[in-house]
């Protein structure tokens, strides 16, 4: 124990400001998303995450904005592990023609007022897969999207500021 | 019996039982083509299976009026590229999967696309198809339209026949497609009795979106950067695999340098996948300080890829011929200074948590594969090394850069959750010190070799270790460039059938974190 202890005191704290290429007027979005947040939800925002048929490359990157570095949770965003909990869907990949329901199920199942982010050039335009046989492309033609942000994957400061910038809607 | 003969022995025995094999020129040292005739291929795999080879791939193609049938072999490192035709109006071949279990998803994945009916076949359930096709419609034929004739709305796959428990007590759990973490969508159906696992049968597919179709047609460049997405968290080496399958059969050595690049982008891949991993499965026992080291490990690691390579997780860093881009001086003193870091980091943390009696508890003895099933299924890569499958294709079955290195691959033989943890870091280790011995034997060149177009009907097969083990990507050319056909088999293929083994007799919480120490790919298995 007194090992794992040094090891997280002398590691200290990493987590960064979100580095954008203009810092004050993010941390000022930041601030008004904040204000946002706390009078239409209560202080924080919940996601679930839906990978209706990616590479897996944009879940590598919304992990990441759990790692002590980007720490979403500071803003008040969190992901939950139900579509009943949740404000936003974050979704990734071309819709795969065998998610297809289980995407529009898994949109029914979210309570209103609910938000839809098609994260990734799949979920944007249907990317590398494009449409086919096995493949719906982009979300929007599958289930209503608010917003996208586009990338292969996206960063994590992509990602952020995405949200960032949905709450501001 | 030495590693360079038993093709030969192995020959000599199928010929002996009446097998005729037309052989066809070898594109490299360790590997054979044979064409058979289709009456003998379940015969081959059993004669295979005396011999102790092991299966590791299996696809069809479509060759106007018939469908050649692949399978590949493995043994010491040498591969066995077997083939046969069937006819296009009665195509019928008897199954190998009977004899090797291996091939028995890869069988149904090829009747689904294909409508290749597999006699004798242990389970004729479909596996990638659900319903977005027509059981009668086969998307891999050339008369399907790669757009086919989709239904505005997929229904769901309501009627797969699960297997079903029955007794006092017992139950069942079906968990997806969508999950509830951040991962890839698949269905799980338990059967418990109380807490503890009786049975675990996988439903995959989901995530199908017929890759395999649309490569056809695409150009060299464009097959690379499909190839970099039939795995996001693998794209070095299914990029890597496409283009040494499609070098091969345009004939083209990569030059040195590009070897050596290719080399260091895949260790450093691998480097970032078990990061993640270790802490990945510490958390699912809900160790956070693990959790929370290791995603700032990785997340240092990515920034230095983005610095160095363009790109955090790699992609389209592979192109046909070589690398995208070169490395310079001081690029390599940040890939020295990132392993220096490393190296202290991991010191410190691996020992606190192989101090920690709570995390012992919740890993070892869980989710135990013997060596036995390991071998039966051929499981590759760290599931199969941590349950004793001494098999690595950069050390075995070497290709530029690993030809130049001494590869130490890691083992061991406990076969539990805490053996497949202890491979990973013993791994990390090893991928560092070949990045710095690939980087020792960079010499200023060239960086990636001219395209020079393919004859039509030339195929290649690329075969590399990726960081969930081999790999294995087939490629053949039509005219003009153009792609006719691409088969990537993930390492996953082979090691989702483990998962449900290993689970047996552990109890359902103790599922998320068997799972997490096998990190199958969805996308890589369905296609």
């Amino acid at each position: 124990m007194f090992r794992l202890f040094t090891k997280i005191l002398r590691t200290g704290i990493v987590t960064e400001r979100v580095k954008a290429p203009k810092d004050a007027e993010l941390e000022q979005l930041g601030i008004a998303i904040k204000r946002q947040i706390d009078r239409r939800f209560s202080g924080s925002i919940a996601i679930r995450a839906v990978d209706a048929g990616s590479c897996n490359g944009c879940e590598l990157e919304i992990h990441a904005l759990n790692n002590p570095y980007y720490d979403i949770e500071r803003f008040g965003i969190h992901f939950v592990a139900s579509p009943r909990h949740a404000d936003v869907l974050l979704v990734t990949g071309p819709v795969s023609r065998h998610m297809q329901t289980a995407l529009l199920r898994t949109y029914q199942a979210t309570p209103d007022p609910k938000w839809v982010v098609a994260v990734g050039d799949c979920a944007a335009c249907g990317g590398e897969f494009g449409e086919s046989y096995a493949s719906c492309g982009a979300v929007s033609n599958v289930i209503p999207v608010d917003m996208t942000i586009p990338g292969c994957p996206p960063t994590p400061e992509v990602l952020i500021k995405g949200l960032l910038g949905l709450m501001n809607r | 019996m030495s590693t360079l003969n038993w093709t030969e022995i192995f020959g000599q025995a199928l010929d002996a039982a009446g097998v005729l094999i037309e052989t066809q020129s070898a594109p490299t040292d360790n590997l054979s083509v044979w064409h058979i005739a289709d009456r003998h291929w379940q015969k081959l795999a059993e004669s295979a299976m005396t011999h102790q080879l092991r299966w590791s791939a299996g696809w069809a193609e479509q060759d106007d009026d018939r469908f050649i049938v692949h399978a590949l072999f493995e043994k010491q490192g040498r591969y066995l590229h077997v083939r046969t035709s069937i006819d296009l109006n009665t195509p019928e071949l008897p199954s190998q999967a009977g004899v090797y279990p291996a091939a028995n998803r890869s069988e149904r994945h090829t009747q689904d696309m294909f409508g290749i009916k597999f006699t004798g076949h242990p389970d004729n359930r479909p596996w990638t198809r659900h319903k977005a096709w027509d059981k009668h419609q086969y998307p891999l034929r050339k008369t399907f339209a790669v757009q086919g004739q989709p239904e505005a709305v997929t229904p769901p796959d309501m009627d797969y026949a699960f297997v079903k428990s029955h007794g006092a007590g017992t139950y069942e759990i079906p968990v997806g497609p969508v999950h509830a973490g951040i991962i890839e969508p698949g269905h799980f159906r338990f059967q418990a009795v109380g807490e503890l696992i009786l049975n675990l049968e996988e439903r995959l597919g989901y995530v199908h979106k017929g890759i395999e179709k649309i490569a056809e047609g695409r150009t060299p460049e464009s097959l690379a950067r499909l190839a970099g997405r039939v795995s996001g968290d693998t794209t070095v080496s299914h990029a890597w695999a496409a283009c040494m399958a499609m070098e091969q059969a345009a004939n083209i050595r990569i030059p040195p340098r590009a070897a050596l690049l290719r080399g260091i982008l895949a260790e450093r891949e691998r480097v970032a996948n078990h990061l993640g991993d270790i802490g990945a499965i510490c958390n699912d026992v809900a160790f956070t300080f693990a959790q929370i080291q290791f995603s700032r490990l990785r997340e240092d690691w990515l920034r230095t890829q983005a610095k160095v390579f363009g790109h955090r997780l790699l992609m389209d860093c592979v192109i046909p011929g070589g690398v995208k881009s070169d490395v310079s001086d001081t690029d390599c003193t940040a890939l020295n200074a990132d392993n220096l870091r490393l190296r202290k980091e991991l010191s410190d943390i691996i020992t606190t948590l192989d101090l920690n009696s709570s995390l012992e508890d919740r890993l070892y003895t869980a989710g135990f594969l013997s060596n036995d099933i390991a071998a039966g299924f051929g499981t590759v890569g760290y599931v199969g090394r941590a349950s004793g499958q001494d098999f690595d294709v950069r050390r075995d079955a070497p290709y530029p850069p690993y030809d130049q290195v001494t590869v130490k691959v890691a083992l061991e033989n406990q076969g539990d959750i805490a053996s497949r943890f202890w491979i990973r870091y013993k791994e990390i280790m090893a991928s560092m010190k070949l990045i710095e011995q690939f980087m020792a034997l960079l010499q200023p060149g060239e960086i990636a070799a001219a395209w020079r177009v393919p004859a039509a009907g030339s195929t290649g097969l690329g075969i590399v270790d990726g960081w969930r083990g081999e790999i294995v990507s087939f490629v053949a050319f039509g005219a003009d460039n153009k792609i006719s056909r691409f088969y990537p088999r993930d390492p996953s293929q082979l090691n989702w059938p483990a998962l449900e083994k290993l689970v047996l007799n552990n109890i359902v919480p103790d599922f998320p974190v068997c799972n997490k120490s096998l990190n199958g790919s969805y996308s890589g298995n369905d296609l």
